[in-house]
């Protein structure tokens, strides 16, 4: 954990313990809740989210001195709001629009830290965001090849091709801002999985209105899912498991997931079929079926495995219409 | 492969196995590769598992394969199929061959074939068949030319890449294999591998990195420079020395033709490797240690590169004399001796020369 000012704690709100911060300030989540002096902290939170909805708008913190609890209250709060209403698909437009707030600021940060101290609460900022080691070399930092090529191979700009970059030694050269583009998708999965791994509060009279109001702006964003009549059983039976909150196994969700990837849907139309299951996270599962699509990792299309295999794997749910089927995906196929 | 020749390279592998199979690298995590081999006339088995260095051996000494072959990617399950194996990374892995160097040597000792019966043929062949393939014998300007690619993707791999260890391989024909078992680079991806490609190979780079500006304020590199800016420099001015007048004139040419030079210098500049070689993180290499099957020569580590003689040290079959009608029209040197040309001729050869024709269907085993 990073020990750090209020000031910091202001452009990264997200790296706060919001527990160890409220009790800090003596606080509790129903004082934050219901009483007048916190109005202005309750307006702030919820503007966060909806900002965050609206398309190309970015959340720019203010960094006043005396402003600075209320902007970190206002996230905590934020989080809890959205963690109370559910909301998972404005978890990541909000997550994406504090992750673009808080890139302006580290860029900054980057730029200025030149004593030991700046430059080793920058780059534990990075690390605990990402995992990524970098270090100061001069005006620049730099980072690994392979940590490089790992986030840079996704970009499309030739900028980002590792023969336009400065490589000596194993070490890429990037100045603060790039050090920081480098990283994006990265702080907004932190924010997303930060709020998805939180407990969920208990309700607290005095932001009723505000998580209904979440959770209807929410559904706006829900995309439809789609149930056909010649869905596999083994496949019904999974996406039932998953509706119903229970956990369905590794081996279900790779059978879900690749089933519903062959039969043409977008990873956007798949991701709604996890969002009951009890460690959803929407970047996360975002990731994980773009792995199974074959865009990232080993750039491997996973298939549907056979019946045969699902059998071992007690995922079989056959019905007498599966006579004559080999792989979930040839259900209603087959005469 | 025709009978006797198949029986002639079996007798040739039986041999070789049973004397050089300590020259067999045995990978790092035996358990967790797959492996595929080739017997003389067959096709390829792949998906193949093997769990130590005695199952290699027994497997080696009963199939006798022309070729052996093993993943540099580890996997979680090596023997199922290809999606369902779970790719646990691969080692770097770079391969160059003289062929696309385009050397103008080549022509001397590239042996047009007829894919029919084999004869070297030009225009339409006796046998009836327009169908034509080349075959290349050993030339010494095209191993120094791909030793020196070796270097130069040797040189860039370790002082800009970072890598630590980097195994120099001769493919057993006409190049050389370049491993890097790097932990680092390990689980590099598809698209991070073409990175590196482009990477070696200098292909996509902005003029802006070589300090050309679209507004006129360009300021080209010096030739001191470390990576391809220095390599650039050092190229464009011939010399270590900048040079302040040619600087002007590529400057003043503009933007848009100083690209275009630019680009045109990738096959000039780059490190010439296969660019689909390295992105593919299932291919199966040839086993260090192990018989190519398209010279019977062997894949061998190349500790020394300056002193490397492939066709000296990687020819390690027997040279009892073998009965073979030959029909190759040009010279090639093995072991130190000069044999061919040849024009559909019965001669005694040492084995291991004998075998380098019949795998390259230059000569059948009379028998």
């Amino acid at each position: 954990m990073i020990t750090m000012g209020q000031a910091d704690l202001a452009k990264y709100p997200f790296l706060a313990d919001a527990g160890a911060y409220l009790r800090w300030w003596d606080f509790t989540l129903e004082q934050l809740a219901s009483e007048p002096e916190f109005e202005v902290v309750r307006k702030k939170a919820f503007e966060r989210v909806y900002t965050a909805s609206q398309m190309g708008q970015v959340y720019r913190p203010d960094t006043d001195s005396s402003k600075l609890p209320t902007e970190v209250f206002s996230f905590l709060l934020a989080t809890i709001l959205l963690k109370m209403s559910r909301a998972n698909y404005l978890v990541q437009k909000f997550a994406m629009q504090e992750a673009r707030g808080a890139e302006s600021f580290l860029a900054k940060d980057l730029g200025r830290a030149t004593t030991n101290i700046e430059v080793g609460l920058v780059t534990r900022i990075i690390w605990d965001l990402a995992q990524i080691r970098i270090a100061k070399r001069d005006q620049d930092f730099v980072v690994s090849v392979p940590e490089y090529l790992h986030r840079a191979a996704q970009f499309h700009a030739r900028e980002w091709n590792l023969i336009n970059r400065r490589v000596e030694a194993g070490q890429v050269f990037l100045n603060p801002r790039e050090t920081v583009r480098l990283i994006r998708q990265e702080m907004v999965n932190y924010i997303s999985s930060k709020i998805s791994a939180a407990p969920m509060p208990p309700p607290v009279p005095g932001l009723d209105d505000m998580v209904r109001e979440l959770a209807s702006l929410n559904e706006k964003f829900r995309p439809q899912i789609v149930r056909s009549n010649k869905t596999a059983p083994c496949i019904e039976h999974a996406i039932d498991t998953l509706a119903s909150g229970k956990n369905l196994s590794h081996a279900g969700r790779f059978m879900l997931a690749t089933y519903m990837l062959e039969r043409g849907r977008s990873i956007e139309e798949i991701v709604p079929y996890f969002e009951n299951a009890p460690d959803y996270n929407i970047s996360i599962t975002k990731y994980q079926l773009e792995h199974l699509a074959g865009k990232s990792g080993s750039n491997t299309r996973y298939r549907c495995q056979s019946c045969e295999k699902l059998r071992t794997l007690n995922l079989c749910h056959a019905t007498s219409e599966c006579a004559g089927v080999t792989n979930p995906t040839q259900f209603g196929a087959v005469p | 492969m025709m009978p006797a020749d198949e029986k002639f390279i079996t007798e040739c592998l039986r041999r070789y196995y049973y004397e050089r199979f300590a020259g067999i690298e045995i990978p790092e995590q035996i358990k967790r590769r797959e492996f595929g081999y080739r017997r003389p006339g067959s096709g390829m088995i792949r998906h193949q598992p093997i769990r130590n260095g005695a199952a290699l051996r027994a497997i080696l000494m009963q199939e006798l394969p022309l070729e052996v072959f093993v993943s540099p990617a580890r996997y979680l399950f090596p023997t199922l199929p290809m999606r369902e194996k779970e790719w646990q990374g691969a080692e770097l892995t770079f391969d160059i061959d003289a062929k696309d160097l385009n050397l103008e040597c080549r022509r001397e000792h590239t042996i047009e074939q007829c894919s029919g019966c084999g004869r070297p043929a030009a225009g339409r062949c006796p046998c009836g068949s327009a169908s034509r393939r080349s075959v290349s014998v050993t030339c010494k300007d095209c191993i120094d030319s791909a030793k020196g690619e070796v270097k130069r993707l040797r040189d860039i791999l370790r002082r800009e890449i970072g890598v630590k260890r980097v195994y120099v391989y001769f493919s057993g024909n006409e190049g050389f294999h370049v491993h890097v078992p790097d932990k680092a680079l390990l689980h590099m991806d598809k698209a991070m591998r073409m990175g590196s490609v482009d990477y070696v190979m200098f292909r996509g780079i902005l003029p802006e990195r070589l300090g050309m500006k679209k507004d006129g304020s360009s300021s080209l590199p010096h030739p001191a420079d470390a990576g391809w800016p220095g390599r650039f420099a050092r190229h464009m001015y011939g010399s270590k020395r900048p040079n302040k007048k040619k600087e002007r004139e590529t400057v003043s040419a503009g933007y848009g033709p100083f690209a275009r030079m630019v680009e045109g210098l990738a096959g000039v500049l780059g490190v010439r490797i296969d660019p689909n070689v390295t992105p593919d993180i299932h291919r199966i290499f040839r086993m260090p240690g192990t018989v190519n099957g398209k010279s019977g020569m062997s894949k061998v580590p190349c500790n020394d590169l300056d002193g490397f003689d492939p066709y000296n040290e990687a020819v390690l079959f027997h040279d009892d004399a073998v009965l073979v009608r030959a029909n190759c029209p040009a010279k090639f040197t093995l072991k130190q001796k000069v044999f061919g040309p040849y024009d559909n001729e019965l001669v005694d050869l040492p084995a291991y020369a004998a075998a380098y024709m019949v795998c390259k269907g230059l000569a059948h085993v009379e028998g």
